[in-house]
């Protein structure tokens, strides 16, 4: 099939950017997305023109390199499908697909649809572990952990950093990434030392980052190829209100809220 | 050149405690006055970096992708194998320790395996005291499940995720020590050359895949921890971005290339389906456990799968080997689908593809249960091949999926380059010519929580380092080889495109030393490789600059050295005259057709030396004793 692919084109983030267009003629419908962008650079390549800087990595839907709008949908149409996974045949012949980077300021742009997203790195820098050496452990059967609980936090890990729900979210916020992380740990009894100083210092440099408010919009979750749910973000600010009520001293409190609280549900 | 493993002397259950009692140590307020390099961020690598930095040293740690979180190990689907014995069925280090020299076909040291399986409890201990949410059994306790045709369970898993989830365990322990200043995070960069100085290794040359700008960086010791090289034949299951360019280069610098052609294939990967077909997706082998794999009985047979009747069916692996039927090794299980498909009899519209078909299991089991074990894989399935296997049969075929070859490592993981260190799949050490499954993340957290923290240590507290610059002439002297390098790829200006070239090398390759080789075979793919080479140095085109981010530069640097790896995989292939795990050589088989090891003249690690651009490598022999687990021929019949 033939489609016609509108992508944006940006040298670096100081040069201005603009949509190109081009057409794809031979566009298989067994082959994902990143596939068909790789035919169409070859053929740049071949032409002698630069073709689409773009990230991935895996493939298969795991690394959370890839990552890029189509038509105005992080991870384009399909529900829990990052662009890697995402195969052809969803489209037809002749459709017109506009391709375009993560838009955020806390993901200054690279180059093209290449984004800087070590924003996300940061936040877990600031607290996203549990603080236990090599050598410290017991035996793995010591604490005994629910099937529910392990599978509740299992569902939070598998949050794979893409930053599709900073994309898709109109404030550009990170909680759903930032949320996902505190429910995994948090749900373990090995992550309860540390709760409430992990939800103080990842939602205080999530603040720090130029990321937006969370206002409950919910685009997030919508576009998340991991389906992490919305719980994510109720059990952060749950977690960050009660360790600021507690006003611990051994633990900076100088942070303000995440959540406008007088948001729309 | 001869190899001191420098393998403790003594019982081997007492090897690693003696060498952690022999070693040296670091006193606690001198650490961090050595800087330490590890580039790669993998299991091995962020598991390294983490630990080390948690002792104290200083620590800068190197990817290539954005973020050390995004390293292959993360799309590991199956499992982490410990000795653990949790199910009180029979496990034991021992055990685990004999089942991984027989599985490796007797072609590793017996004395790192030992130490594997024994550290293997401790990984799992750490992991679950860092988040890792194992599969847990309703009361609580760590599930496992039997993996790869072992007759323990001893493999734990998180979902389909258990890569992910333990290297996400290890990048937070690295984060961690972001946070506490003693790992520097240099992602998006790429290291291209290594610096020794008087025999030492000292630093890295390294290129910022950004702004093309390339900074020298200088260390006590320098640890590899790049992965594997399966990428070689241009389709495999790694991430697209998997390459040697590391180890190649530490290579070409002195440190011996051990074992290069031992290779895996993995017999459950979805087929290609055409020429776009940029990688290939594996399917978890423990569909193997309730799928059955068959192909019809005549050749050229294209009905589809459900009108072709019971006896016209041959489930192939049940009729060769009554007794392991589809529970095969990879190995076997590989070779056999290219056997019939190379008799004319195989399916799909590449003819490149056996059935593994469910019917039967479901029709015994319910699709309730099927969908409950393996629906997160028949969903990949169905969404790649929009095939629903609920219905009709998976179509599969065999990939390439990990190298067991590698830097040669001795028994403190150091290379034949004093100060350079080897880690996880790049170095050679502990899966000899066949890798058990989930054996993988065991030994790439092995040797970077466990080994090399101690290891490193100890070469630390042995030597002397002289004061070493940025400026220093050898330092200096690798950044204009690695200049002149990329000027070259960007001036030749061809006319074929750089994954052209790879497709076609990795097509050689598969073909000659792929699933099955013979000395005349790799005779021609030698040559084969070197013409291509040729070519590729005069008529390869690589847009754009070097001065920014640029993918097909990145790309053309790691393709040139797959040239010159691929060639000396086919050298080492030719020279091992017997068959031996994922080596099969077709003049070495037994009359049924199995691989036919020759212990008398092969029980060795080939160590391969680089002596110039077209000198022949120099081979120097590891010879290899086994004094507790005795070679026997494996037979799965
Ligand atoms: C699809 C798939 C499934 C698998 N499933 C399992 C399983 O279930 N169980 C199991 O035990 N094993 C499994 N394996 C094997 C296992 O995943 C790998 O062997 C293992 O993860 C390798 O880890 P590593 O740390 O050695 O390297 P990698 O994870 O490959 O990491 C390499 C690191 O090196 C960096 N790097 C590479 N080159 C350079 C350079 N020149 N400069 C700077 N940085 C560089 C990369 O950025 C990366 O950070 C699987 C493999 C595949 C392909
Ligand atoms: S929460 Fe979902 S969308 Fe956001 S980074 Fe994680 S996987 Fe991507
Ligand atoms: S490339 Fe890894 S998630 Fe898409």
């Amino acid at each position: 099939m033939k489609l016609k692919l509108k992508i944006w084109r940006q040298k670096n983030c100081k040069e201005k950017g603009k949509f190109v267009q081009y057409a794809v003629d031979n566009v298989d419908p067994e082959m994902s997305m990143l596939e068909c962008l790789d035919v169409l650079n070859e053929s740049l390549i071949e032409r002698d023109e630069e073709p689409v800087a773009f990230e991935h990595d895996c493939r298969e839907g795991i690394c959370g390199s890839c990552g890029f709008m189509i038509n105005g949908v992080a991870h384009g149409p399909e529900r829990a499908t990052t662009v890697c996974q995402l195969t052809m045949r969803h489209f037809k012949d002749g459709d017109e697909l506009a391709i375009e980077p993560w838009r955020s300021v806390a993901f200054p742009l690279v180059k093209d649809l290449v984004v800087d997203r070590s924003a996300f790195d940061h936040i877990i820098e600031a607290g996203g572990y549990i603080s236990v050496s090599t050598g410290n452990a017991q035996d793995g059967n010591t604490l005994l952990i629910g099937k529910d609980i392990a599978d509740k936090a299992m569902d939070a890990a598998a949050c794979i950093g893409c930053g599709a729900c900073v994309a898709a979210c109109p404030n550009a916020s990170a909680a759903l990434f930032t949320g996902a992380k505190i429910a995994h740990l948090g749900a373990l009894p090995q992550g309860k030392p540390e709760r409430d100083r992990r939800a103080l210092s990842m939602v205080s440099q999530m603040n720090m980052e130029a990321f937006g408010n969370c206002t409950n919009i919910g685009e997030c979750t919508g576009v998340c190829p991991k389906e992490i749910p919305l719980e994510a973000i109720a059990t952060m600010n749950r977690d960050y209100l009660l360790a600021s009520c507690k006003k611990r001293e051994d633990i900076a409190t100088d942070i303000s809220p995440v959540i406008e609280l007088t948001a729309k549900g | 050149m001869t190899l001191d493993a420098r393998i403790p002397s003594g019982p081997i259950e007492q090897a690693w405690d003696k060498a952690r009692f022999d070693m040296k140590l670091v006193n606690p307020a001198n650490k961090r006055k050595h800087n330490l390099i590890v580039v790669g961020s993998g299991l091995a690598g962020a598991s390294a970096s983490a630990s080390l930095g948690e002792l104290g040293y200083n620590v800068k740690c190197f990817c290539f992708q954005d973020s050390p979180r995004r390293a292959h190990s993360i799309a590991a689907q199956g499992g982490i194998n410990a000795a653990k014995n949790y199910p009180n069925d029979g496990e034991s280090i021992y055990r685990l320790f004999y089942d991984t020299v027989k599985g490796g076909d007797f072609r590793a040291r017996e004395a790192n395996i030992y130490r594997l399986a024994e550290i293997s409890n401790h990984i799992i201990d750490q992991c679950v005291a860092q988040g890792v949410p194992f599969a847990r059994e309703y009361g609580g306790t760590l599930t496992n499940r039997s993996f790869g045709g072992a007759q323990v369970s001893r493999t734990f898993y998180a979902r389909g995720q258990t890569g992910q989830q333990l290297l996400l365990g290890a990048y937070q322990a690295l984060e961690r020590q972001v946070h506490a200043g003693t790992v520097t995070m240099i992602p998006r960069t790429e290291m291209l050359d290594l610096i020794v100085i008087d025999g030492q290794a000292r630093g890295i040359v390294a290129r910022n895949l950004v702004t093309g700008k390339f900074t020298v960086h200088i260390a006590d010791a320098v640890v590899l921890a790049t992965g594997g090289y399966g990428n070689v034949y241009y389709l495999s299951t790694n991430a697209k971005g998997s390459n040697a360019t590391a180890i190649w280069r530490a290579y070409k610098r002195g440190a011996l290339f051990a074992n290069p052609c031992f290779t895996q294939i993995h017999p459950t990967c979805i087929p290609v389906s055409g020429e776009y077909q940029s990688k290939l997706t594996l399917m978890s082998e423990s569909l193997r456990n309730d799928g059955r794999i068959w192909v019809p009985k005549t050749k050229g047979d294209k009905r589809p799968p459900n009108e072709i009747p019971e006896d016209e069916r041959d489930y192939y692996l049940e009729r060769r080997y009554p007794s392991f039927g589809n529970l095969v090794p990879r190995d076997v299980a590989s070779r056999n689908a290219k056997a019939v498909c190379d008799e004319g009899r195989g399916v799909g519209k590449t003819g490149l593809g056996v059935y593994l078909d469910f019917s039967e299991a479901i029709a015994r089991l319910g699709e309730k249960t099927i969908r409950e074990r393996y629906g997160n894989l028949f969903d990949m399935y169905q969404r790649i091949t929009d095939e629903d296997p609920y219905k009709a049969p998976m179509r599969i075929y065999p990939a390439i999926h990990y190298t067991m070859g590698g830097l040669w490592v001795d028994y403190q993981l150091q290379s034949t380059i004093p100060g350079l260190f080897v880690l996880g799949e790049a170095n050679f050490s502990d899966h000899g010519a066949n890798r058990l499954g989930a054996s993988a993340l065991m030994q790439g957290l092995s040797d970077g929580y466990f080994i090399i923290p101690y290891t490193v240590g100890n070469y630390l507290a042995t030597n002397k380092f002289a004061k070493v610059g940025e400026s220093h002439a050898e330092a200096q002297s690798a950044v204009t080889i690695a200049q002149q390098k990329i000027d070259k790829l960007l001036s030749i200006k061809g006319k074929r495109t750089v994954d052209s070239f790879h497709r076609e090398l990795g097509k050689i390759l598969w073909d000659y030393c792929g699933m099955a080789r013979t000395a005349e075979g790799l005779e021609k793919a030698i040559g084969e490789i070197r013409a291509l080479r040729d070519e590729y140095w005069h008529n390869v085109t690589v847009p754009g600059s070097g001065d920014d981010l640029n993918q097909s530069l990145e790309k053309a640097g790691r393709v040139a050295d797959f040239f010159e790896l691929a060639e000396l995989m086919c050298i080492d292939a030719r020279d091992r005259n017997e068959s031996c795990g994922g080596h099969f050589r077709e003049e070495h088989q037994t009359p049924e057709g199995e691989a036919q090891r020759d212990d008398e003249h092969y029980s060795y690690v080939a160590a391969w030396g680089y002596r110039g651009r077209d000198a022949a490598p120099e081979l120097t022999k590891e010879p290899l004793e086994f004094q507790y687990v005795h070679p026997s021929q494996r037979s799965y019949k």
